[in-house]
């Protein structure tokens, strides 16, 4: 091996991991906000949806998240090929159309925001339902509004007790991006195999192994700062 | 004038009637303390005092003022948040928020009800703090006052759960058993504060297990049994032992 193929490699492959990056930045973009929306939803007072939230998130959470890039990644254009065989040329079928325009990093990004969703969710949850109510009833009593009391008083609480799962599930999401390799998302490790494809090279694909352990190492880094941040309160 | 009628208090959960027709009033500067068995509806009655439960039938009158009725509309958010302002509520379990300082705690809600220009608003804050820090002195702990919740003693924490409620000059102040939760060895500190708020002429209602306190810091008693007021009095009547069979009972298993 020599240095201008290792250095061609390594661009090449700091490329991939670019998009690795996007896709985890996108996911956890999206996700996040999503996944509280889905854990109110699922502690909704309302029943209906309260159960078609956690029948959503079962069907997710119990199906590879595999399977799902490759149904929201192909699943429409398979629908609107059916549907112009049948000769339904309905609005459905121009819905189904657009989603096949999207290219992959976007249904990427679909799939996984909406996976991580409901993982987030039942982290948050759990999160909410262990603040004691205590601490929603001296709000309360002190005239706080419901908003105010979330916001000024439980979330924190919320942040400090969810750290250590959400990190889990955050430094898993950073592997999981290797999946969108299946809908060709040029991801690191579809980059990595392209050079055992093209040229023999499997060094290249191992080597890949790095960048993950560098990214999840920073995570780590991070998540032990912000729980170290947070140490100065009981909860 | 009384500062406090209730009349007819109900509250049921599920089929069991916890609260069946509470009725008593209370003077402006009297302390009342209820006592009675656990699961006699003590805490409902507070919890329905400080809008954390709804009752089921019957109203409460402030200053002369219906301010919660069964009869009438259904109240909302907004009203209950006024209303609710004229008790404050002291929990066995303190609740204070655990990452806030003292001082954090004392003036959060205060803060929060702030509004106006800027220079309005910085001026109503300083003044809040103000008052948080000779509240806080008050309850003797100024000292502590850039401490955290987990940094106190149960006792201590339970004083600044005091002074929190005293912040926003309830006319009515509640406490469900505020040393239960505490060493025996603490609960001297927090009844020497509620004695010194007695001193003070603040009008209380205190749930508590405590006889000797009871006794000594009560203009009035009741005794609550299974969800009925099974009687009422001064100190006195209550423990001459004339007060019927079931107090004498109870006092008697508490004093022992
Ligand atoms: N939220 C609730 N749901 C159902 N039952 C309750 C609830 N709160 C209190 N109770 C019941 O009401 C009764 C009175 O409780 P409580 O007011 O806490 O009594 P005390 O404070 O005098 O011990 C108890 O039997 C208790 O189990
Ligand atoms: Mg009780």
């Amino acid at each position: 091996m020599d240095l201008s193929t290792f250095v061609n490699v390594s661009l090449r492959l700091l490329e991939g991991f670019g998009t690795t990056v996007q896709i985890f930045c996108l996911t956890l973009l999206f996700s996040l906000p999503l996944g509280l929306i889905f854990s109110f939803a699922s502690m909704s007072r309302f029943t209906p949806l309260k159960l078609l939230m956690r029948v959503f998130v079962w069907i997710i959470r119990g199906s590879p998240l595999m399977l799902q890039l490759i149904i929201v990644y192909y699943g429409p254009g398979l629908l609107a090929s059916a549907m112009e065989r049948a000769g339904t040329l309905n609005i459905i079928y121009e819905f189904a159309e657009y989603l096949n325009s999207f290219p992959p990093l976007t249904a990427t990004v679909v799939a996984f925001s909406i996976n991580y969703a409901c993982y987030f969710s039942e982290i948050f949850r759990g999160g909410i339902e262990s603040i004691p109510r205590g601490q929603y009833e001296a709000g309360q009593v002190l005239g706080m509004t419901k908003i105010q009391i979330f916001f000024r008083v439980i979330l924190l609480q919320v942040i400090k007790r969810i750290i250590p799962p959400m990190s889990n599930e955050i430094i898993t999401l950073v592997k999981d991006t290797s999946l969108a390799r299946i809908i060709t998302c040029y991801e690191i490790i579809y980059v990595g195999e392209s050079f055992t494809k093209s040229q023999g090279l499997v060094w290249p694909l191992f080597y890949t192994g790095a960048f993950y352990l560098l990214f999840c190492g920073i995570l780590t880094i991070l998540f032990g700062y912000i729980e170290k941040k947070l140490d100065y309160f009981k909860a | 004038m009384s500062v406090l009628d209730v009349i007819g208090l109900k509250k049921s959960f599920g089929k069991t009637e916890v609260l069946k027709g509470i009725s008593f009033s209370v003077e402006q500067g009297e302390v009342i303390s209820i006592l009675g068995s656990s699961g006699s509806g003590k805490t409902t009655l507070l919890r329905c005092l400080n809008f954390l439960e709804k009752p089921d039938d019957g109203e409460i009158i402030v200053n002369g003022r219906s301010i919660f009725s069964a009869n009438a509309k259904k109240p909302s958010e907004k009203d209950i948040a006024a209303e609710r302002l004229h008790f404050g509520l002291v929990f066995q379990q303190f609740n204070l928020f655990p990452q806030y300082t003292v001082l954090g705690n004392l003036t959060l809600a205060a803060r929060l009800r702030v509004h106006g220009k800027r220079a309005e608003r910085i001026s109503a804050v300083a003044e809040i703090e103000e008052a948080a820090l000779s509240t806080l002195a008050s309850v003797g702990l100024l000292d502590k006052k850039d401490f955290y919740p987990c940094q106190l003693s149960g006792g201590q924490q339970q004083r600044v759960a005091i002074a929190r409620a005293l912040m926003l000059s309830p006319e009515i102040l509640c406490f469900d058993e505020p040393t239960s939760a505490l060493d025996p060895e603490l609960t001297g500190e927090v009844l020497s504060v509620i004695k010194e708020l007695a001193a003070r002429n603040m009008t209380m209602i205190i749930v508590t297990h405590e006889m000797a306190f009871a006794k000594e810091v009560s203009d009035r008693i009741i005794f609550m049994d299974e969800g009925v007021i099974a009687a009422c009095g001064s100190p006195d009547d209550i423990f001459s032992g004339n007060a019927g069979e079931r107090v004498n009972k109870f006092i008697s298993a508490m004093s022992k």
